[in-house]
């Protein structure tokens, strides 16, 4: 169990049984009253953030938080795939919980499945994914006011702006952070 | 060494001289009191660091009432002061507080002596009337505005003094709907606080639902707090006590009570002030937090 005084930016913490990571954290003690620890939350599985104010005597429940490393297998319908390498475990996320990173899976890329009280809740990608364009517009100089990149799609659906030397066929390293182009990957 | 860091170590020198050259020409005595100390004053929301020996002093308020009663006159003490679990931007466990008791005044001559104190250092450290912090421009000419927390609270928050009290979110309203708005162009004394929260300070004859007590905000910024000594020591024991029943109730431990300063008779009729000297040196140096004026936070040792 948690004291407000441990509470600190980072910390993960049990509100109405879900849970929740401080993102911003401000002591406050006016006069001589007493202190306030006044807190901006994101909720881990619905990313909603809220502002709370706690006082000393308040405690709080650590999130019971666990990381697996998993593979992606497929999508079916609104549900994601994935398995535990050791233990072929298979679990599914919907489109929700999986949220933006349904633009950088592909088949048996490996991924961490965050898992609240055993359920899981969410996943990690790797900050960078390599992905295959298959669909390239052929691009005609003068086409564009920002001449120096195109649009393409990715083979997830995904659609990126690359720079125009970039072919349909080819592999490119995406950053899932900001979704946005690193490199062409040769060979 | 950054460039900010060493201005603000700098300038924390010549705030200190500043000090205690206005003292030293008002015929104030520098003193040094005991830090390590085998009891303290209890505080409802203070928590002392405990030693092996006793405690680290949350201020020198009991020692230097201790000097007064000898005879000392007026008196300052500039020192380290220690509060357990207090660490935020505007906050550390250990800080440097400015703390003076003046013979024979109350709070008003006290807060006109904090506002020349500080335009005094303006005018010496920076050689200007006014300064900047957080983008906004302060007027620091005299004399300085006076409110009372009851008008504060009628001038920017949404319940009045009276309901935050009764509904237990007076820290909340202060923190969240007050102090933001406080001082931000023209330094402000709120004055005035109700009984209930009059730690030491004299009650007001006048009202006997109010204290003689203030606190200073520049610029959002809580800088001091001040009051009309209370000096009845009977009336002292009786406030303690209720400090230490107001902890046991929050669950927290109660302090023992000093026994050496509850044998005083009177202490002698004066007023006192603690100004905390890292949030002073913050508002001149335009820091947002109080670990950019210290040469070294416990954190990174």
């Amino acid at each position: 169990m948690y004291t407000a005084s441990d509470l600190r930016k980072g910390l993960k913490i049990v509100i109405n049984n879900e849970p929740y990571v401080i993102i911003d954290f401000q002591f406050s003690k006016p006069g001589k009253g007493q202190a306030l620890y006044r807190c901006k939350l994101r909720n881990m599985i619905t990313g909603i953030i809220v502002d709370k104010t706690y006082r000393s005597i308040d405690t709080f429940q650590p999130a019971d938080l666990e990381e697996r490393k998993m593979q992606f297998l497929y999508k079916q319908d609104d549900q994601y795939c994935f398995m535990d390498m050791e233990t072929y475990d298979q679990v599914f996320l919907t489109e929700d919980q999986v949220g933006e990173a349904k633009n950088f899976l592909t088949d048996n890329l490996e991924v961490e499945v965050l898992f609240f009280e055993g359920r899981p809740i969410g996943i990690n990608l790797p900050n960078f994914v390599d992905l295959k364009v298959i669909k390239s517009d052929p691009w005609v100089k003068g086409d564009s006011v920002s001449s120096n990149t195109k649009p393409v799609t990715l083979e997830t659906g995904y659609v990126i702006r690359v720079p125009t030397f970039i072919e349909e066929g080819e592999k490119i390293r995406v950053d899932t952070r900001t979704g946005e182009y690193v490199t062409r990957i040769k060979g | 060494m950054s460039q900010g860091l060493r201005d603000s170590i700098l300038l924390r020198t010549k705030i200190l001289q500043a000090i205690r050259a206005f003292f030293d020409q008002r015929g104030f005595t520098e003193v040094e009191t005991p830090i390590l100390l085998p009891y303290i004053i209890p505080e409802a929301h203070i928590d002392a660091i405990r030693t092996d020996e006793g405690y680290l002093h949350t201020s020198p308020e009991l020692c230097m009432k201790m000097l007064l009663d000898r005879g000392y006159g007026n008196i300052f003490q500039i020192c380290k002061c220690f509060r357990k679990g207090e660490r935020g931007t505007l906050h550390l466990p250990e800080f440097t507080m400015l703390e003076w008791y003046h013979l024979g005044i109350d709070y008003n001559g006290l807060m006109d002596e904090c506002e020349l104190l500080i335009y005094t250092i303006c005018k010496e450290v920076v050689n200007k009337e006014g300064i900047i912090y957080k983008g906004n421009s302060i007027d620091l000419t005299l004399p300085w505005d006076r409110i009372s927390l009851k008008d504060a609270f009628l001038r920017y928050a949404s319940v009045s003094l009276e309901d935050a009290i009764k509904q237990d979110i007076f820290e909340e309203i202060m923190v969240k709907e007050v102090e933001p708005r406080l001082g931000i162009n023209r330094p402000v004394f709120v004055k005035d606080y109700p009984a209930s929260m009059a730690a030491l300070s004299k009650i007001s004859c006048a009202d006997p639902g109010i204290s003689e007590r203030f606190e200073l905000y520049i610029c959002g910024l809580e800088l001091a707090n001040g009051y009309t000594e209370l000096t009845d020591i009977k009336e002292i024991k009786e406030r303690l006590d209720n400090e230490n029943r107001k902890r046991a109730l929050m669950g927290k431990d109660r302090y023992p009570i000093p026994k050496g300063f509850l044998r005083l008779k009177k202490i002698p009729e004066c007023a006192g002030i603690a100004l905390g000297i890292d949030r002073l040196v913050m508002l001149f140096c335009n820091s947002a937090g109080i670990d950019e004026v210290v040469a070294l936070t416990y954190e990174e040792i």
